[in-house]
């Protein structure tokens, strides 16, 4: 049972951390389907972590926070849509301009109002998003690994983490079956049909971008408010990349997109479990298997999300048991064995990995990620 | 696609506009100093004073100007062929492995005269390695180079936090970076040079040797562009991949080769702080170079010309704001990252914003500068 105990915990701390990203990644998703690249994402996160930290420390109220994170997440977006949209400019150099903005707003201001080295201050259990615990959570505690995993493992997050995978089914409905997300795509697709359809293009990417703005204002709050006790400088550390990766990774599709998440997440969790330490060969085999399951999860998903949910957990509960069988059991039997000892593959590879793999998808070994065919082009209305 | 935008006379094109968008990214940046409540104008000053008041405060400005002309120009030289390298950051960076090795392997054996030439070669070869990979993704398969940039920023980031933790740490020390050099890897410092016009360097003033391969490599950068066939090759392919197929100029030849020359020019960054100044390599010490290059290059229009200008001014805002740190402690360096982004977003994204209220100006003033006037209310 202490594989069990070990999975559910690093599957956990795998939901935990993905959270962010699944909403910033989401974020991108609604802005980049419209056509509107953004590699701001990181910048926004933050610039709504601060804010979120910032207004929650000051009103002591995490409502407050959240609303000053998504206010000023979508001022930020705003400022991105009026370069790209309305002014044509560079869509990526405005991304660009975005991050330093507010990497160094943020601490500018974070020090000149709290005088705390660039946080905020600490704040109390009260004034931020606590965890909810399911019902029967408790109760179900003792019962052996469904009990555990219910209790354990989708027990006890806060609002905005449910809110975050809530998210995934929401973003594919407004996307594949309502109107403004058929326009949305086609935007994204072709602007000069839209525009010959009579709908504004400018006001359509207008409202993608604010989306985005509303999902980046949550995951820096989810990370001022729910992960930490308020704003750290520099915390989102590279998540708005991270973010990135995974949007490409999942080739603008919601539902993978979550697995993409998931998959590097849960590498995250791991690198974080592991403390720095370096692994040997043979511990590197529940990476790739969740590598693999997940990367194999995303392929399915491209066509049936329904039945993906499905196998997903069909699967995930598969590689994650094999996982842990591997984690628990087998690193004491390898430990000093000739296949443990002397390789060891170093900790910062799978920090790594999920820019590694983003590159190798890129390249189009893992099947081709294919960008909306209007992204990163301004449109310019022929008179 | 039809330009939108009617002609103005180059003067205004080159300066005026640029000059436009710089102001207003400066007063931007003067209200957030107004917001966390002090006086712009008195940041100026003590800005201003710190990076040009002294000549140890010269000396530091023209020591971060040095990083910024390289990664500004490595950013140039793939602008002009249409690409956008934003990984000068992560090309410097693994950089330093490349003179870190050779450093290593030489300054026992080798006068720095003879360890610099080989450091210079094994910077740009490395820096160069880091931005092939991006540069044939692209080419080959289609991969986008600024995406491809990014995560090789963070696999160089990554890379390099092993490569110091776990290998080229000495024995028995405890801060994750190389051994020091000796004299065979220290480059002469410059200080000097700006005493023979009667002013006081402190000794300990980084500036040296390498800012004059900065300002000599954007000589090169000038020559390559507007000068060699190749260049022309990029700036077609730059201007117009259509046109450069139709003239028969291979698109994978010229885009691997941009990068890898843009990739050299930002490993050759990693020589100033390396062998100029701390005489190690260590952790983080590119420390954002490679992104200010993005804001050079912007400001700079892409040119050397402007590029080595553009470089000084954020070498002022680096020393300077290290010394407005003292005297404001509300404000810290970081107040220049914001200033870069503003910059970024004025110079680059919104750089045509202004260009209306500039066009009607001139043709208000002389309707014949602006060439073939357009009428009222057709622009688009």
């Amino acid at each position: 049972m202490e594989f069990v105990d070990a999975l559910i915990n690093i599957l956990n701390s795998t939901i935990r951390v993905s959270v962010p990203l699944l909403l910033a990644c989401l974020a991108g998703l609604y802005s980049e389907r419209a056509g509107v690249f953004d590699i701001g994402l990181e910048g926004k996160m933050l610039a709504g972590a601060f804010a979120a930290g910032a207004a929650a420390a000051v009103f002591g109220s995490a409502w407050i926070g959240l609303i000053m994170a998504v206010f000023v997440s979508v001022g930020l977006a705003l400022v991105h849509g009026f370069a790209s949209i309305t002014h044509r400019g560079n869509q990526i150099v405005s991304g660009v301009a975005i991050n330093f903005i507010a990497a160094g707003s943020t601490i500018i201001l974070g020090q000149a109002w709290f005088q705390q080295g660039g946080r905020t201050p600490s704040l109390p259990a009260e004034d931020r998003f606590g965890a909810i615990v399911l019902p029967f959570a408790d109760a179900l505690r003792d019962v052996p690994i469904i009990g555990q995993l219910y209790s354990g493992l989708l027990s006890g997050h806060t609002l905005l983490a449910y809110l975050a995978f809530l998210a995934v089914p929401f973003t594919w409905w407004v996307l594949f079956r309502t109107r403004f997300g058929l326009r949305l795509r086609a935007v994204g697709e072709n602007p000069a049909a839209v525009d010959t359809a009579g709908i504004s293009v400018s006001w359509l990417r207008y409202r993608a971008v604010i989306c985005t703005g509303v999902l980046t204002g949550l995951a820096g709050c989810y990370m001022a408010l729910s992960q930490n006790a308020g704003f750290v400088k520099d915390m989102t550390a590279g998540r708005g990349y991270i973010a990135l990766a995974a949007l490409i990774f999942a080739k603008w599709k919601p539902v993978p997109a979550m697995f993409a998440c998931l998959l590097f997440g849960f590498l995250d969790a791991l690198s974080i479990r592991l403390q720095g330490r370096p692994l040997a060969v043979f511990e590197w085999l529940p990476v790739v298997v969740a590598v693999l399951v997940l990367a194999g999860l995303m392929t399915i998903a491209r066509w049936k999300p329904l039945r993906s949910i499905i196998a997903a957990v069909l699967v995930g509960i598969a590689a994650a048991w094999l996982v842990s069988v591997f984690y628990g059991g087998l690193t004491a039997a390898f430990q000093n064995s000739v296949l443990g000892a002397p390789i060891r593959v170093p900790v910062q590879l799978m920090q790594a990995l999920p820019y590694i793999l983003t590159v190798i998808l890129l390249a189009g070994f893992i099947g081709k990620a294919i960008p909306p065919r209007a992204g990163g082009v301004p449109y310019v209305k022929e008179r | 696609m039809s330009n939108p935008y009617a002609k103005l006379p180059a003067w205004a094109d080159y300066g005026l506009i640029p000059l436009i968008n710089l102001i207003v990214a400066f007063i931007v940046a003067g209200l957030v100093v107004l917001l966390v409540g002090e006086n712009p104008f008195r940041a100026a000053v003590i800005l201003v004073e710190g990076a040009f008041g002294s000549g140890t405060g010269l000396a530091y400005t023209l020591y971060y100007a040095t990083n910024f002309i390289f990664t500004g120009l490595a950013v140039a030289v793939a602008f002009h062929g249409g690409l956008f390298n934003i990984g000068g950051e992560g090309q410097a960076y693994i950089a330093g492995l490349g003179v870190g090795v050779v450093c290593l392997a030489f300054d026992h054996v080798l006068p720095w005269w003879l360890t610099f030439p080989i450091a210079i070669l094994g910077a740009a070869a490395v820096g160069a390695l880091w931005a092939l990979i991006p540069a044939y993704l692209q080419a080959k398969r289609g991969s986008h180079i600024v995406i491809t940039t990014i995560m090789f920023n963070f696999i160089a980031a990554s890379a390099m936090v092993y490569m110091l933790v776990d290998v080229l740490k000495p024995r028995g020390s405890m801060a994750p970076q190389t051994r020091q050099f000796v004299e065979g890897a220290q480059l002469p410092k410059l200080g000097w040079f700006l005493s023979e016009f009667g002013l006081t360097v402190r000794p300990s003033a980084p500036l040296n040797l390498s800012f004059l391969l900065a300002l000599l490599m954007a000589f090169f950068v000038w020559l390559l562009i507007w000068r060699t066939r190749l260049g022309y090759e990029i700036r077609t392919m730059g201007f117009s991949p259509k046109a450069a197929r139709y003239a028969g100029i291979s698109e994978t030849r010229i885009i691997i080769v941009t990068m890898l020359i843009s990739g050299a020019l930002a490993g050759m960054m990693a020589l100033n702080p390396i062998m100029g100044d701390q005489h190690n390599v260590s952790l983080d010490f590119v420390s954002g170079a490679g992104f200010v290059g993005i804001a050079v290059a912007l400001m700079g229009r892409s040119h050397p010309a402007g590029i080595v200008p553009a470089a000084i001014l954020f070498g002022m805002l680096y020393q300077g704001g290290a010394e407005l740190a003292f005297e404001m402690p509300n404000i810290s360096r970081d107040m220049i990252v914001i200033i870069q982004g503003l910059v970024i977003l004025f110079a680059g994204a919104l750089e045509h914003m202004f260009r209306p209220w500039v066009q009607a100006a001139f043709a208000s003033l002389s309707p014949r500068t602006v060439g073939v006037a357009q009428p009222k209310g057709e622009r688009a």
